[in-house]
């Protein structure tokens, strides 16, 4: 029985530090033992020396054709869009992967701390802008809804707490936080085309790739890190770099299309009622019309 | 000494990796005193590890919780955070309606509830890092009629009716895509059905659930647009009593459904007013788990049952909530899922025997049916409790059958048990059905000579004898057909005689006469006493 016990306050106590040194860097009481983490004064402090990381992500094979959404159902959304709108699923040029969220994993030694200001989701034309948002454990995440029309921010990560809010009109929430690493799948129950992901990073050194496949990560305190990509379809890559004082490391992740097979795809395939073709829905809508009495 | 050091690193990064990724410390629930009561009665559906995938679990929907999650629907607590002891324990207590979950309060005394409390959070490491934010709920305000409408507005405004539908019934244009955190299908609240929320139904219930969302479902919290001003707490009350106002009481359930003599003539179609002065009863049913292939998520919970007749003519009305004119495209993907996720796979149509699966819309293959319901009685009047097997019959005992879909007439059927449902040979005798489709509710007429052409094979509806009755709904679009639907037991019909003028004066009659001679008798009585002790002075 004490030796249960012994055990179990051990494990709670190593879990709330290993909890403290993840979500390090961001407040006062990361202190005390996680010396290694860096504190209060690296949070503020520039950091010396710091190197850049410049990377691009390929792709090899055919990306699947993303799909039309049909916004019929939300006039003054589908208003919004000049060119029809399409699901963010696979996106990037030619051999080129976009969307995808690159960070550094484990821990940096004098790592920058949390941004107090919180970054923005926003929700324009029903469709969450933009698609991957980052943030940094302990960071805000505000989400606005510039839409007339009611959305709701339904967020379901593994190791962060899952929450729900209604926006039914104009407005930013409170900002959310964080207190976990992890890429969050965020979705609208309301417009169930509507996916996004927020990449949480246990420092501020992430970024996720422009259509050109390209991502820069600045300011990267001088170390060997392990860089982790994350691509909602493709899955996780790592791989090894190292930043020299003052200097710029390339990297290269290549994504391709037999990934997809074994990669956990977070959110499943998108629920779109309207993906049916406009026979069939016409040919339901004549049927009914003509046995209703 | 160094080297020691990064030993001693290198173990506890371990041992952080491991205290990390299980889900709690395992040791400290050998000894607790809620395991017990725990893998006896919860364990079932909730799972020995609280992963929420006991062996029924499969046969519901919404699925059992997953304690390690410590995913709570109902709380009095933000969204996202975790649940008080008391709201855990209250849950325990009643039970949720729209769920599988019972109510223990009965069966568990307060302790086995208490220690079930603690043992279920020990499932889950949030409990070890995180505290309840605990919401300020305001107390009701007393209802209005302007507080109601103040709800009405804002149910339209803040668009609760794109899931929930226009007139409640949960038909909303979003209620197909619905699915929860864990990615099973569900369904918005019918809130013309009150009893079956998950959270409980009195307005306090309600105005907790527009506040706290129920966490784990689509339904979201309001407390950001609350703090954010952009709804008032008056309004969160006044939409709490509007949802309230959409229903009506819980119905009593009555084995008798009372049909009564129509004066004025039997009413003619499904939306004939006439039907709003018939007294209307609520006939429940339960998923058909009796035989191959069952169902253990129906879509139609009950049904309004209305029954009049005159001199020739017997006429019902059935009312039913349905999401969806079936066979609608809009939910195909929905019928798809719902038949993927329930368990048992009895019959579904290309579901391999065995092996795992190749083509992916092998799986999802449902064919696309249309609503239907279906009522029946036995063939003749039973003449002492005997009466027909309760579902569809049996070849022995067949009974006579009313059977409507969506995409034709009612029809007469002979029953021979649960699938084996056959024309009724013949001219018929002259059954009429009508139906209309509105909002998430379906209305279905049916009309017969009292008489039968058919003595054989169809009931005759005489007045002042209880005929059973029973039914069975299908709703297409959630993938019911043929045996997969919902089933009621026997009811009665009771086509009740108009009370005669010689009903109510025999009585008066009786009670006058003993009056009459009961004073006669007294005085009599008196006057030969008076007229004795008179005499005696």
């Amino acid at each position: 029985m004490s030796n249960n016990r012994t055990i179990t306050n051990l494990a709670t106590l190593l879990m709330v530090g290993a909890l403290i040194a993840c979500g390090g860097g961001d407040a006062g009481e990361a202190g005390g033992e996680a010396g290694a983490t860096g504190g209060d004064e690296a949070a503020s402090a520039p950091v010396a020396n710091a190197g850049t990381i410049m990377g691009m992500v390929n792709f090899e094979g055919m990306k699947p054709a993303n799909t039309p959404i049909d916004m019929a159902e939300e006039a003054e959304c589908a208003a919004v869009h000049t060119s029809a709108p399409m699901t963010q699923r696979v996106v990037g040029d030619d051999g080129r992967l976009g969307n995808v969220f690159v960070r550094i994993s484990g821990a940096v030694a004098g790592a920058a701390g949390a941004p107090s200001q919180p970054v923005v989701m926003d929700q324009i034309g029903c469709v969450y802008t933009p698609h991957v948002v980052g943030a940094v454990v302990g960071q805000g995440v505000a989400f606005k809804n510039s839409d007339p029309v009611a959305h709701n921010v339904q967020a379901t990560p593994q190791l962060n707490r899952p929450f729900n809010i209604s926006q039914p009109m104009t407005m930013t929430s409170a900002p959310q936080r964080f207190s976990t690493p992890e890429v969050i799948p965020v979705r609208c129950s309301i417009h169930g085309w509507m996916e996004g992901f927020i990449g949480v990073a246990e420092h501020p050194y992430f970024a996720t790739s422009a259509a050109d496949g390209s991502f820069t990560i600045a300011n990267v305190p001088p170390g060997t890190y392990t860089l982790e990509a994350w691509h909602e379809r493709y899955g996780v890559m790592t791989q090894e770099v190292t930043v020299e004082p003052n200097g710029t490391a390339n990297v290269t992740f290549g994504y391709s299309e037999g990934m997809a097979a074994n990669a956990v795809v977070p959110m499943g395939d998108p629920i779109d009622p309207h993906n049916h073709t406009a026979e069939e829905i016409a040919a339901h809508r004549a049927a009914t019309s003509q046995s209703q009495q | 000494m160094i080297e020691r050091r990064i030993v001693t690193g290198g173990a506890i990064a371990a041992l952080l990796l491991v205290a990390v990724l299980l889900p709690s410390p395992v040791a400290a629930r050998q000894d607790h005193p809620g395991k017990a009561p725990y893998d006896k009665w919860c364990a079932g559906c909730h799972g020995v590890d609280g992963q929420g995938e006991g062996p029924g679990a499969a046969y519901m929907l919404p699925r059992p919780r997953n304690f390690v999650q410590a995913l709570y629907q109902v709380r009095t607590t933000r969204s996202g955070s975790l649940p008080t002891d008391a709201d855990i324990l209250h849950v325990i207590d009643v039970g949720m309606p729209g769920t599988s979950m019972p109510g223990w309060q009965t069966q568990l005394n307060r302790q086995e509830r208490n220690n079930l409390v603690s043992y279920i959070k020990t499932f889950s490491r949030f409990f070890e890092t995180d505290t309840p934010d605990v919401l300020e709920l305001t107390s009701a305000p007393r209802r209005s009629d302007e507080l109601i409408e103040m709800g009405r507005e804002s149910y339209e405004l803040l668009e609760c009716w794109k899931c929930h539908g226009t007139t409640g019934r949960g038909d909303g244009q979003s209620a197909p895509t619905q699915e929860d955190n864990n990615q099973f299908p569900i369904r918005p609240a019918d809130l013309t059905q009150p009893w079956l929320f998950n959270a409980g139904a009195t307005v306090e219930d309600i105005y907790r659930t527009l506040r706290t969302g129920l966490d784990g479902t689509p339904m979201p919290s309001l407390e950001d647009a609350l703090q954010g001003g952009v709804v008032t707490d008056e309004q969160l009350w006044g939409m709490a009593y509007y949802v309230l106002s959409l229903a009506p009481d819980q119905p009593v359930i009555r084995e008798v459904i009372e049909a009564r003599l129509a004066e004025n003539g039997l009413p003619a179609s499904p939306g004939d007013s006439a039907w709003n002065a018939i007294d209307r009863f609520w006939v429940p049913l339960s998923g058909q788990i009796i035989v191959p292939p069952r169902w253990f998520s129906p879509a139609v919970t009950g049904i309004w049952v209305q029954a009049a007749y005159d001199d020739s003519e017997i006429a019902f009305r059935l009312s039913w909530g349905d999401r969806s004119r079936s066979p609608d495209p809009v939910w195909a993907d929905w019928r798809a899922r719902v038949t993927e996720v329930m368990a048992p796979h009895e019959g579904d149509t290309a579901m391999p025997a065995a092996g795992p699966v190749t083509d992916e819309s092998a799986t999802t293959a449902v064919p696309a049916s249309p609503d239907a319901i279906a009522m029946w009685f036995p063939r003749s009047l039973p003449s002492g409790m005997e009466r027909p097997y309760f579902f569809m019959g049996n070849t022995r005992v067949p009974v006579y059958m009313w059977h409507w879909n969506s995409q034709g007439e009612g029809q007469e059927m002979l029953g021979r048990g649960p699938g084996r449902i056959d024309p009724l040979p013949g001219e018929g005798n002259g059954l009429v059905s009508d139906a209309v489709f509105d909002n998430g509710q379906w209305s279905v007429t049916f009309r017969r000579p009292r008489v039968p052409a058919d003595s054989a094979n169809a009931i005759n509806f005489v007045a002042g004898a209880p005929i059973p009755v029973a039914f069975f709904a299908w709703d297409g679009d959630n993938g019911e057909h043929g045996t997969r639907g919902a089933l009621s037991t026997w009811f009665f019909v009771y086509l009740t005689e108009p009370a005669s003028a010689a009903l109510f004066a025999t009585p008066l009659f009786a009670t006058l006469i003993t009056a009459g001679l009961g004073l006669f008798v007294v005085g009599r009585a008196q006057r030969r006493d008076r007229a004795r002790n008179g005499g005696g002075t």
